[in-house]
C-alpha cells in the first residue's frame, strides 16, 4: 500500500518489517519520532534509556541475545555513544544491530553541526544515507542483511530534511527472523588487549568486503546524463536537490553506502565525465575520499561546509539561471522561540538574573532562559555539562565568585549525565549549587517519558526514580525542593544554599504548562485602572503580556494564569 | 476572486507544484499539511512534505513545505518556487516572499501575533503589510480567519478556516476534503472543524 511518511516513521516501519525486536534510544531532535514510531508496533520492545551510550550498550546486549536490535540518537547523541561504538565495531554482533543518527546541517535544534559521517570512518563500521522515506525504509531492511554478512553493526544516517520530510512509501510485511542462538566466544565478545589485536585485522579485511560489496550494490548507482562536462557525486538529500536543479542533464553518482565507498566505481565514473564534483552538506568527506584516490574533484571550493544546501544553491553554482521571488523592503521583527505562557522555568530564570548569579546551562527547553528578557545563563555546551562545569569553576574561581555561581539542569538531562558531575561535585568536594529543573517531562523533544516521570515509552507505570534520594545517594546532604512559581521562596532557597558551607542541590518542581493533566487556574486580568505602566512585568518574558497604550495587556487565549507575573505587579494591577 | 488552479494538470507532464504553510509554533501549520498530503496522495501525485520539529515550535516561525507533482525530488521549496504561500500569521506572509514565485498568491490570516521584539518595545510591527504585499505584484487573498474560527466555536480552528480558503483553488470535491478531514482530526472536535471549513471556504 502507498503512503506518505515522515523519514523517521518509514526508517521504524522498515525497522518493524525487518523483523526488529528491540529498540533503545535517548530522544534527540530530529531523531525522536524513528523510536516513538517503532514503540506503535506491540510486536516491538521499544523503551527510553537514560543516555545514548545506555542505548547502544543495551541494543548490543539484544544483539548479542540473538535479536534484531536498534537505537536511535541525534548528532551529539552519537559522541556519548562513541565509547561503545568503536568496541562494539570490533565485536561485531550476533543479530543484526543497526544504528540511527540524524544529523542536523542548519542547527534547527542543536548546539552544533558536527558530520556524523566521520565516525563510520573513525569506528569502522558501514554508513548507509537514505535520501527519503521510501530509502529510509528500504535501507533499514537491507542494513540488517548487511550487519548479520559482515558481522557488524551498521550506521544509518538521516539528516533533519530526510527524517522531517514526509515522502510516498510502500509498505510490506513484517518477516521475523528465528532467534538466534547465543554461542560463548570470549575471543570475539571480549575485547581485552589479547583479543583485540587478532580482531583489528578481521576488522580491516571486514571493510575491505564491504568496499567490494560496495562495488556492485544497487544503492550505489550511477544515473546517465546527456552533459558530461560535469559529474556529480552525492547522497541523502542532496541527491534530491541536485536532481531538482539539474534533473537528468549530468551524470550522476549516487551514493547509498557512504562508507566504505567503492573506490573502482568512483574511478570510472570520474574516467567518464569532464569536470568530477561532490555535491554534500557540511564536510567534503567523500570530497576527500575522492583525493585520497588521486582523483582531480570539485566540491567545498564550490559548497560550503556550514547550513544546509539548496535546490537554488546547485543551480547556482553549476551555472543554472535562478528566479528569485520579490523580497519586500521592510524590517520584519525576528520570531524567536520563547518559553511557553506558565512555563515553570520562567520564574527560576527571573530570580536568577535578580540575584545577579552566573548560571551554567544546560541542553533543554530552559536554554530559552538565555534569551532577553531573562538573559540569565552564561554557558552551555552539551548535555550534563552545567553539573560537571559547575564543579570546574567553583574550585578555580577567585574568591569573589564564591557563592555566586550556580548551575541549571533538566530532570531527564540531569539523569542522561548530569548525576555522574554531582558525584564529581559530592565526591571531590566543591561548594557547589545545583538547581534540577523538574518539569516531570522531557520538555525540548516533545514530551518523552524518563526515569523521573513514572512512566515507560510505551506509556505503562514504572519504577520512578526519586531524585531527592539519588542525590542524597550520592553524598548530598543538603537536597531541597522549591515550587518556582513562588519567587520568593525561591529567592530564599538559593540564598540560603549559595551560603551554606556544603554542596547542596535545589530541585525546583512543576510539571511542563503544556502537560495534558496540569490543570490551570484560567487567564488573570490586568487592571488598567491600577496599572501605572512601569513595565515590571514585561521583564520575565511572558508571550501573554504586552504593553497597550501605556498598560499591561494580558492575552486571555495564551495566559494560564500561573500568577507569576502577579508576584512582580506593586499596585496590584493584575489578578 | 481569479482561480488559480493548483491542482488538476495533467499526469504525464507536470511540473511540481508547491505550497508553503507559514504561521507561529502551535498555531496548527501540522495538521493543514496532513490534510493536503493525504488528498494530493489519493489523486496518484508525488508527494513531499517537510517539516520542521523541535526549537522553532516553542512560538517561533514555523514553515512547512507540500510539494505534489509526478516527480518530486527536493522536500523543501527554495525562493522563488512557491505558487501559494498559506499563512497563518500577517507577519509570517511577509518574511517568506521571497520564496513566492513571480504571479504567486498569498492566502493569509490578518491576525497579528506579535513576536517577542515586539512585545518587548525593541521594535515596531510593520504597517500596511497586506498593501506592502499587493504592491510588489502578488495576489493576496487576507481572511479574518480568527473570527470565523471563533464563529465555528473555537480559535483553535484558524487551520481549517484557511484550509477551507484554500480549497477554492483545488479541484477536490467537497467529499474528498471532509473525508481527509475526517481522518486528519479527532472526532469531538470534527462537527466545529467541518463549519470552520465550510466558513473559510464561502469567505
Amino acid at each position: 500500500m502507498k503512503t506518505l511518511m515522515l523519514g523517521n516513521e518509514a526508517f521504524a516501519r522498515g525497522l518493524y518489517e525487518a523483523g526488529c525486536s528491540f529498540v533503545s534510544s535517548y530522544p534527540g531532535t530530529p531523531s525522536t519520532e524513528i523510536t516513538e514510531c517503532a514503540a506503535k508496533y506491540e510486536e516491538l520492545y521499544a523503551e527510553w534509556a537514560p543516555n545514548e551510550k545506555v542505548a547502544l550498550e543495551a541494543a548490543f546486549g539484544a544483539s548479542l541475545a540473538g535479536k534484531r536490535s536498534f537505537c536511535a540518537m541525534k548528532h551529539v547523541g552519537l559522541n556519548v555513544a562513541a565509547d561503545p561504538l568503536f568496541t562494539i565495531s570490533y565485536t561485531g554482533v550476533n543479530a543484526g544491530l543497526l544504528i540511527g543518527v540524524a544529523d542536523d546541517a542548519g542547527m534547527h535544534s542543536s548546539q552544533n553541526e558536527q558530520d556524523s559521517r566521520h565516525y563510520a570512518q573513525a569506528a569502522k563500521i558501514p554508513m548507509l544515507e537514505p535520501s527519503d522515506s521510501a530509502e529510509a525504509l528500504h535501507f533499514a531492511k537491507l542494513a540488517y542483511e548487511l550487519s548479520e554478512k559482515f558481522d557488524t553493526a551498521v550506521l544509518i544516517k538521516m539528516c533533519t530534511r530526510v527524517s522531517h520530510s514526509q515522502s510516498v512509501v510502500e509498505t510490506g510485511e513484517r518477516v521475523l527472523p528465528a532467534q538466534k542462538k547465543y554461542e560463548k566466544n570470549p575471543g570475539k565478545y571480549i575485547m581485552m588487549p589479547g583479543n583485540a589485536k587478532k580482531r583489528h585485522p578481521e576488522i580491516e579485511e571486514r571493510t575491505k568486503a564491504l568496499a567490494a560489496w560496495a562495488e556492485t550494490a544497487e544503492i550505489n548507482r550511477i544515473e546517465e546524463g546527456s552533459d558530461k562536462s560535469y559529474g556529480i557525486i552525492t547522497s541523502s538529500t542532496c541527491y534530491q536537490y541536485v536532481k531538482e536543479a539539474c534533473g537528468d542533464t549530468y551524470p550522476v553518482l549516487k551514493l547509498g553506502m557512504i562508507w566504505p565507498m567503492p573506490e573502482q566505481k568512483i574511478r570510472d565514473f570520474a574516467a567518464s565525465v569532464d569536470k568530477l564534483v561532490v555535491v554534500e552538506e557540511l564536510d567534503g568527506f567523500i570530497e576527500a575520499h575522492c583525493r585520497n584516490l588521486g582523483l582531480s574533484v570539485s566540491g567545498k571550493d564550490m559548497f560550503s561546509n556550514v547550513g544546509e544546501l539548496s535546490q537554488n544553491l546547485v543551480k547556482e553554482k553549476l551555472g543554472i539561471a535562478v528566479q528569485a521571488g520579490a523580497s519586500l523592503d521592510e524590517n520584519i521583527p525576528a520570531r524567536p522561540p520563547v518559553m511557553c505562557a506558565g512555563c515553570p522555568h520562567r520564574s527560576i530564570f527571573y530570580v536568577l538574573k535578580k540575584m545577579k548569579l552566573t548560571v551554567l546551562g544546560d541542553i533543554g527547553c530552559y536554554t530559552l532562559g538565555a534569551v532577553p528578557p531573562l538573559s540569565a545563563i552564561d554557558s552551555t555546551v552539551c548535555m550534563g555539562a552545567s553539573v560537571s562545569g559547575l564543579h570546574g569553576f567553583v574550585k578555580a574561581s577567585e574568591e569573589e565568585w564564591a557563592g555566586r555561581t550556580v548551575a541549571v539542569i533538566g530532570d531527564s538531562t540531569f539523569i542522561h549525565s548530569g548525576v555522574t558531575g554531582l558525584i564529581n561535585i559530592a565526591y571531590n568536594e566543591s561548594n557547589a549549587t545545583v538547581i534540577i529543573l523538574d518539569n516531570s517531562i522531557t520538555g525540548m523533544t516533545g514530551h518523552q517519558q524518563n526515569p523521573t516521570t513514572g512512566y515507560n515509552l510505551k506509556g505503562d507505570p514504572c519504577t520512578k526514580i526519586d531524585l531527592e534520594s539519588l542525590c542524597r545517594a550520592v553524598g548530598i546532604r543538603r537536597v531541597r525542593v522549591v515550587d518556582p512559581y513562588d519567587m520568593a521562596a525561591c529567592q530564599a532557597a538559593i540564598e540560603e544554599e549559595l551560603s551554606a558551607k556544603e554542596p547542596s542541590v535545589i530541585i525546583s518542581r512543576r510539571p511542563c504548562a503544556l502537560l495534558k493533566y496540569v490543570k490551570h487556574p484560567g487567564p488573570i486580568c490586568s487592571d488598567t485602572e491600577k496599572c501605572k505602566g512601569c513595565k515590571a512585568c514585561m521583564n520575565i518574558g511572558c508571550p501573554a503580556i504586552s504593553m497597550e497604550n501605556g498598560k499591561a495587556k494580558i492575552d486571555p487565549t495564551l495566559c494560564v494564569g500561573c500568577g507569576v507575573c502577579k508576584q512582580l505587579c506593586k499596585f496590584d494591577a493584575l489578578g | 476572486m481569479g482561480k488559480c488552479r493548483l491542482c488538476g494538470g495533467m499526469r504525464g507532464n507536470m511540473e511540481t507544484k508547491n505550497i508553503m504553510i507559514v504561521g507561529v509554533g502551535g498555531q496548527g501549520t501540522l495538521l493543514a499539511s496532513k490534510l493536503l498530503g493525504r488528498l494530493l496522495l489519493g489523486k496518484g501525485y508525488d508527494v513531499k512534505v517537510s517539516e520542521v520539529h523541535g526549537m522553532s515550535q516553542r512560538g517561533g516561525s514555523v514553515v512547512t513545505y507540500v510539494r505534489w507533482g509526478d516527480r518530486v525530488y527536493s522536500p523543501i521549496i527554495d525562493k522563488g518556487q512557491a505558487d501559494c504561500i498559506l499563512s497563518f500569521e500577517l507577519l509570517e506572509a511577509a518574511r517568506y516572499t521571497e520564496y513566492l514565485k513571480k504571479g504567486g498568491r498569498i492566502i493569509v490570516n490578518s491576525q497579528q501575533v506579535n513576536p517577542m521584539p515586539v512585545i518587548a518595545g525593541t521594535v515596531a510591527y510593520p504597517e500596511n503589510l497586506e498593501e506592502k504585499l499587493a504592491a510588489l505584484g502578488i495576489q493576496v487573498d487576507a481572511i479574518d480567519a480568527l473570527t470565523l474560527a471563533e464563529k465555528a466555536g473555537s480559535s483553535k480552528a484558524v487551520n481549517l478556516v484557511l484550509m477551507g480558503k484554500l480549497a477554492n483553488h483545488f479541484d477536490f470535491t467537497p467529499e474528498e476534503w471532509m473525508d481527509a478531514i475526517e481522518h486528519s482530526v479527532p472526532s469531538k472536535f470534527l462537527e466545529l472543524n467541518k463549519k470552520a471549513f465550510e466558513l473559510g471556504r464561502s469567505a
